[in-house]
């Protein structure tokens, strides 16, 4: 029940963010839709544990912050292996990825995936590893270094 | 600003050519999905320059609409290239 | 005076974004395979947006403008490595063998370039 509320809730800021008319007619409307997709949300039975919200914490933003900025560092490798294309030395790497959650795999999966310069091919449930293409030597010693991965077991936080 | 403005949406143009190139030439249909998706993310780029370069600040929520709009139809023809068939059930490849 | 400073800040963010969309643009162009061409649209799917929004941000100052603008870079950020995911395991499951496997297929990804 409460990811529902919780749910509804997050819709509402997003039409409130959205809309910038503040009529009556048109808050009926809003929240109306807002109802609306909570009930088709419920019949696809769609939400479970991963929208806990109470996995949100002090640490996302952190997390996120960190992220922007390996993104404008690996972007700056990438720019550089367009203009000179010798550079590139593209592998499949296999790489651990030891998260104490789903949720964590998937943001771990999904970091590799937006960095520039390497991508997630195959990550499976309780395999434990991640198999990986990387464009360039640099990203692919990055990745094995496991530094992403320990940022994520932080942002993860200490076992409830 | 308006100079600026129109320099970037010119460099937008450009790679958005560069990609549908690409899209054109494949040489498999997965090439060309990819330039699709470049293409399109630099499309909602384009209608949130053009927004503040016309002055016109309704057309940002179409740059909203377009940008998930765009995923969803990246997914949809993955899965119709995948199964050949967009109302397949079951453990999609895609989701 | 200020103001002036903003001006200059947005110009460079959304120049520079301008840049990096290009480069990616001719990587796409450029780069031998599929997957190494996927790494080329994650230049314009990352950073690209993230300074182009930056800039637009800085010019708009704080609106409902502002918040809608940072949707469309959320939504962008979050959607753009599950698309990139989705065709890797569509072409991986369709046969598509990544270069660079072994060293015979590594030159020759360097050197058709």
């Amino acid at each position: 029940m409460r990811y529902f509320i919780a749910l509804a809730i997050v819709l509402a800021l997003l039409w409130l963010g959205l809309s910038g008319v503040y009529k009556p007619l048109i808050l009926i409307l809003g929240a109306a839709s807002v109802a609306l997709v909570v009930w088709i949300t419920e019949r696809m039975e769609v939400l479970g544990a991963e929208h806990d919200p109470g996995t949100l914490s002090w640490r996302l933003p952190v997390y996120w912050t960190w992220l922007v900025w390996e993104i404008i560092l690996a972007n700056l490798m990438v720019a550089r292996a367009v203009i000179s294309p010798g550079r590139i030395k593209p592998t499949l790497i296999r790489i651990p990825a030891t998260t104490r959650t789903r949720v964590g795999l998937v943001t771990y999966g999904n970091s590799i995936t937006l960095t520039p310069g390497t991508v997630t091919t195959g990550l499976s449930d309780g395999s434990g590893e991640i198999q990986a293409h990387a464009l360039l030597e640099e990203a692919a010693e990055g990745l094995r270094s496991g530094d992403m991965l320990k940022r994520v077991q932080w942002l993860e936080g200490p076992e409830r | 600003m308006s100079p600026i403005l129109l320099a970037t949406i010119l460099a937008i143009f450009t790679t958005m050519a560069l990609a549908l190139w690409r899209a054109l030439k494949g040489p498999t249909v997965y090439d060309t999905i990819v330039a699709v998706n470049a293409f399109g993310t630099k499309t909602v780029l384009l209608i949130a320059l053009i927004t503040f370069f016309s002055g016109n600040y309704d057309l940002i929520d179409v740059a909203l609409v377009y940008a998930l709009i765009n995923f969803i139809g990246v997914i949809a023809v993955l899965k119709l290239v995948d199964r050949q068939d967009l109302a397949a059930a079951g453990d999609t490849a895609d989701d | 005076m200020i103001e002036g400073l903003i001006d200059v800040l947005s110009a460079g963010l959304l120049l520079t974004g301008a840049g990096f969309a290009l480069l990616g643009g001719i990587g796409l162009v450029r780069f031998p395979d599929l997957y190494t061409r996927l790494h080329a649209g994650g230049i314009t799917d990352t950073i690209a947006p993230l300074l182009i929004v930056a800039g637009l941000i800085l010019q708009s100052g704080i609106s409902l403008l502002t918040i809608k603008l940072l949707l469309i870079l959320l939504f962008l950020l979050f959607t753009t490595p599950t698309a990139s995911h989705a065709t890797v395991r569509a072409a991986i499951s369709a046969g598509i063998k990544p270069q660079g496997a072994d060293d015979a297929t590594k030159e020759r990804a360097s050197s058709n370039t």
